[in-house]
């Protein structure tokens, strides 16, 4: 009972609440555009549980897709967190991944203790790097970091894709690099799935993140900055070095999420392998509410989703799309509280009438 | 004849009603004043009564005609207006097109500048407002800004015009312009309902008043049967004390702070001009001076939010000239004068702005640069008692408090932890009167503990009754420094507007 309580208590303050309602308004809207297409929501809905959850194989799925998700969400609440919109994710993550699958293909002779976590590190440095360009110009010139992160990613895919088009190719049709060597490679914790241990990096990303973010000195100065920057100032915080510093660790996130797709899923960089994750990244940290936990349930759920496609699209004559239709929807409701307030409020309203009428 | 009704009402945040079946009419055509305490529930009311939030129960009826007023939007066609305490301007926008924004003009579908233009300039020259329409608003000082907002409220024709704390940034010159506005907007019929914390104000332009205590409904008088001390005391329930103990100054003064010829220029123009000050222990120094004669310029020296500056910069025998803001945090405490721009944030808890600015110090965290939790939230705690901040308790959002209980909460976190130096700027703004009697006797019993306290303050009373000495800012110059008993209030005003020359003071 007090337990019940208390997750309540934390329902209401932590906004997840908000998510939630978010997510059931989209199902609900979805089924109206589903029955009105003329299929039946619970076939739908049934088919994307199916996919999403029906044996081991698709859940190792649906919790393999969520590791890059749950990167780039991360990476993007801790930049919304110094106040800093970095719609340059996905760059961040294909400049973390190439150098990632260069070092474990060229570099050999070492121990997998050693191998792995340099790959990794260097996805991290390189990505944190390329982010922080933006923080470098942002504060030097006063551009406006989402048409600079725009940019930046285009610059990013470029680059990448030329050195995996012509320095770096392996032999055979497939544009790619050549296989890492397995002292690099992460475990795939059930075979033929994307689930590797990366999950745990992932993980515990989220929860150093939310130390960090909530318990330090740093996460402290780091949130002042984004919410005021001039009492921040005030306070004596270098606002400029806490843009610097989280627009690192937002874009080392990324480069880790690339890299761990190289290094535990594909086995090599190919091109357009990260793609979309960019902007799903905003919309997970947006429905997680700017919380690392809440950022991983939301990226879990974004992976149910994009599993849930595909098994609609296996099982029944139902388009998948209607699963980017319900994604869209969530996106939308989310970003837009004032929707969920005035749902939440009259749910309020009722139930305190009711309690009312009991009473008397 | 009623111009608003508002019977009942009752307003509850998390439980504790801001607002508990408050009763507030305001006859059509009268200036009414709304006092109360801070946090006594009076934005909250005005906010229902512009539609902002929904009262959980109560009635209101406008122009003897029940309403429901759901949204601003609806409040602006029953013919309500509000100026808010914090102003909702665009900046990039002229005052025209901030003033029209939502109800444009229209040549077909397109928005008919010209016409926007037009109609602003003649509504200005009907109440003789001195205002240029095309100007960005960005570019305007507060007092202008304000103008911009009662523009916009004659604009949409309202017939009741709801004032929260005009005044609170203003100049006495502007102050004297808003009350000759006011009572022209009263003989067109307007009626006009404001708050103030400054008794002074409400005596001189208020029909009828309004005490609201605890978020209940005290009494409504016409002025005629008030005075300063029953209005304070009405307010407060209890007799205030306008006067102050100080002890008499201490022989031994040292000094604690010296600035030597300090001269600050901000794009390509000086605003301070070669000024020198000594700042000594056991003495309150009022800065006296007509707002944007460089007083900004001169707390951000003192706290080292500018360090682009020329002349030296000494406390106790350390040159500290150019040292960053977190190096000055360590000398001088700031209480700013924009609270809700440097002091605080807005959502973090009480005992995280409570820290701001000392969270660094070894009582707040371990080596590795945890917070320490339970040390904080004791000297929340403490600070919430010691200076009465009304609050739901630690956990509450600063950004959720009313505005005289933020200010009290910054004042408590900087006397708390100086001791050696304290600026305090425009320290009681905003604060009700009982709060104003308590933060100047904290900061004259600083004083008498041997702390040096610089008071920068536009409110003239205050400067004269605190400080020990005052020092006039003109034109980023310090026109003249003396002893305050040298000073009548008429030759501080004669300072402050330029005379230098003594005969010409003295005329
Ligand atoms: N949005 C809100 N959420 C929670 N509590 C609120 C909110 N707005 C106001 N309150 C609470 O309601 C009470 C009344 O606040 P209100 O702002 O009306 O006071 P006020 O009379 O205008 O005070 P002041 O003179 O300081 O501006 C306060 O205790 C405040 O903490
Ligand atoms: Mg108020």
């Amino acid at each position: 009972m007090k337990a019940l309580k208390k997750t309540k208590e934390w329902l209401g303050k932590s906004e997840i609440l908000l998510s939630l309602i978010a997510l059931l308004l989209s199902l609900l809207v979805s089924s109206v555009v589903i029955i009105i297409s003329g299929y039946s929501p619970f076939e739908a809905y049934g088919a994307m549980l199916k996919g999403a959850f029906g044996s081991n194989y698709y859940l190792a799925q649906t919790i393999g897709t969520a590791i890059p998700l749950i990167f780039s969400g991360l990476a993007m609440a801790i930049a919304m967190k110094v106040g800093i919109f970095n719609i340059g994710i996905e760059g961040q993550m294909i400049i973390g991944a190439l150098p990632a699958a260069l070092l474990g293909t060229y570099v050999t002779g070492l121990p997998a203790w050693l191998h792995l976590p340099l790959c990794i590190l260097v996805g991290a440095i390189a990505g944190g790097l390329w982010a922080m360009i933006v923080a470098v110009l942002k504060n030097r010139l006063r551009i406006n970091e989402v048409i600079l992160t725009i940019m930046m990613n285009y610059v990013a895919t470029y680059i990448v894709d030329y050195l995996v088009n012509y320095p770096f190719r392996a032999e055979g049709k497939i544009i790619r690099t050549e296989e890492i060597q397995p002292t690099a490679a992460m475990t795939t914790l059930v075979p033929h799935t994307r689930l590797y241990s990366g999950i745990f990096l992932a993980l515990a990303a989220a929860g150093i993140l939310w130390y960090v973010l909530k318990k330090t000195c740093f996460g402290y100065e780091l949130r002042a900055v984004g919410s005021n920057p001039d009492a921040a100032e005030t306070a004596g915080v270098n606002r400029k070095k806490y843009m610097l510093r989280a627009m690192f660790i937002s874009g080392a996130l990324a480069g880790i999420g690339g890299a761990g797709e190289v290094l535990g899923f594909y086995g090599y960089y190919i091109s357009n392998m990260i793609s979309g994750y960019g902007f799903d990244g905003i919309a997970i940290a947006t429905m997680g509410r700017g919380n690392p936990f809440g950022t991983v349930l939301a990226a879990l759920l974004f992976g149910v989703l994009r599993n849930g496609a595909t098994g609609m699209n296996r099982s029944t004559s139902i388009p998948g799309e209607f699963i980017q239709v319900l994604q869209a929807l969530v996106i939308l409701f989310v970003s837009t509280p004032g929707i969920i307030r005035v749902v939440q409020k009259s749910w309020k309203r009722k139930r305190f009438a009711q309690r009312k009428e009991e009473v008397a | 004849m009623y111009a608003v009704e508002m019977r009942n009402i009752t307003k509850r945040f998390h439980g504790t009603p801001a607002n508990h079946h408050v009763n507030f009419c305001v006859k059509a055509g009268e200036i009414h004043s709304l006092l109360g305490e801070n946090g006594a529930g009076k934005t909250t009311l005005m906010n229902i009564l512009f539609g902002l939030y929904k009262a959980d129960s109560g009635t209101i009826r406008i122009h003897e005609k029940e309403t429901k007023i759901d949204s601003p939007m609806a409040a602006i066609q029953q013919g309500i207006s509000m100026v808010h305490q914090h102003f909702m301007l665009v900046d990039s926008l002229t005052v025209a097109e901030n003033i029209v924004l939502g109800h444009e003009p229209k040549k077909g579908i397109f928005f008919d500048r010209e016409k926007a233009f037009e109609k602003i300039t003649e509504i200005a020259e009907k109440y003789h407002f001195q205002i240029d329409a095309r100007e960005q608003v960005g570019n305007l000082s507060v007092g202008v800004k304000q103008r911009v907002e009662i523009l916009k409220a004659l604009y949409h024709e309202s017939s009741v015009l709801i004032l929260d704390e005009p005044t609170a940034v203003l100049t006495p010159q502007e102050v004297d312009d808003l009350f000759r506005v006011l009572r022209d907007l009263k003989k067109d019929g307007k009626t006009i309902i404001i708050i103030t914390h400054k008794l002074k104000e409400t005596m001189s332009i208020a029909d009828t008043i309004t005490v609201l205590r605890k978020g209940e409904t005290i009494t409504t008088l016409p002025i005629g049967e008030v005075n300063e001390e029953k209005l304070a005391e009405l307010m407060v329930g209890r007799l205030v004390s306008f006067t102050i103990d100080k002890k008499p100054l201490q022989s031994e003064r040292p000094v604690k702070m010296k600035l030597s010829h300090i001269t600050v220029s901000k794009g390509g123009k000086k605003s301070l001009k070669d000024v020198s000050l000594t700042i000594r222990g056991g003495e309150i120094l009022g800065i006296a001076g007509v707002e944007g004669n460089g007083q900004t310029e001169l707390i951000e020296v003192l706290t080292g939010l500018c360090a682009r500056y020329e002349g030296t910069v000494i406390v106790g025998k350390e040159d500290v000239s150019r040292s960053n803001a977190k190096k000055m945090l360590d000398y001088v405490g700031h209480i700013p004068e924009d609270r809700g721009k440097r002091g605080f944030v807005k959502n973090y808890t009480n005992w995280e702005n409570m820290i701001l600015g000392y969270h660094t110090r070894p009582d707040y965290i371990t080596k590795a640069g945890i917070l320490k939790r339970k040390a904080i939230q004791d000297v929340t705690r403490k600070a919430i008692e010691e200076y009465d901040v009304r609050t739901d308790g630690i956990e509450q959002t600063t950004g959720s408090l009313s505005g005289g209980n933020q200010q009290k909460l910054i004042v408590g976190r900087v006397l708390m932890h100086h001791t050696g130096i304290v600026l305090a700027a425009q320290p009681t703004r905003g604060v009700d009167i009982g709060a104003i009697e308590y933060i100047h006797s904290q900061l004259v019993r600083l004083r008498d503990e041997g702390a040096a306290v610089i008071l920068i303050s536009a409110d003239l009373d205050e400067i004269v009754k605190l400080s020990d000495e005052i020092a006039v800012l003109y034109e980023g110059s310090i026109v003249t420094r003396k002893s305050a008993d040298a000073f009548t209030e008429r030759s501080l005003g004669a300072y402050m507007l330029g005379h230098t020359r003594d005969e010409e003071v003295q005329a």
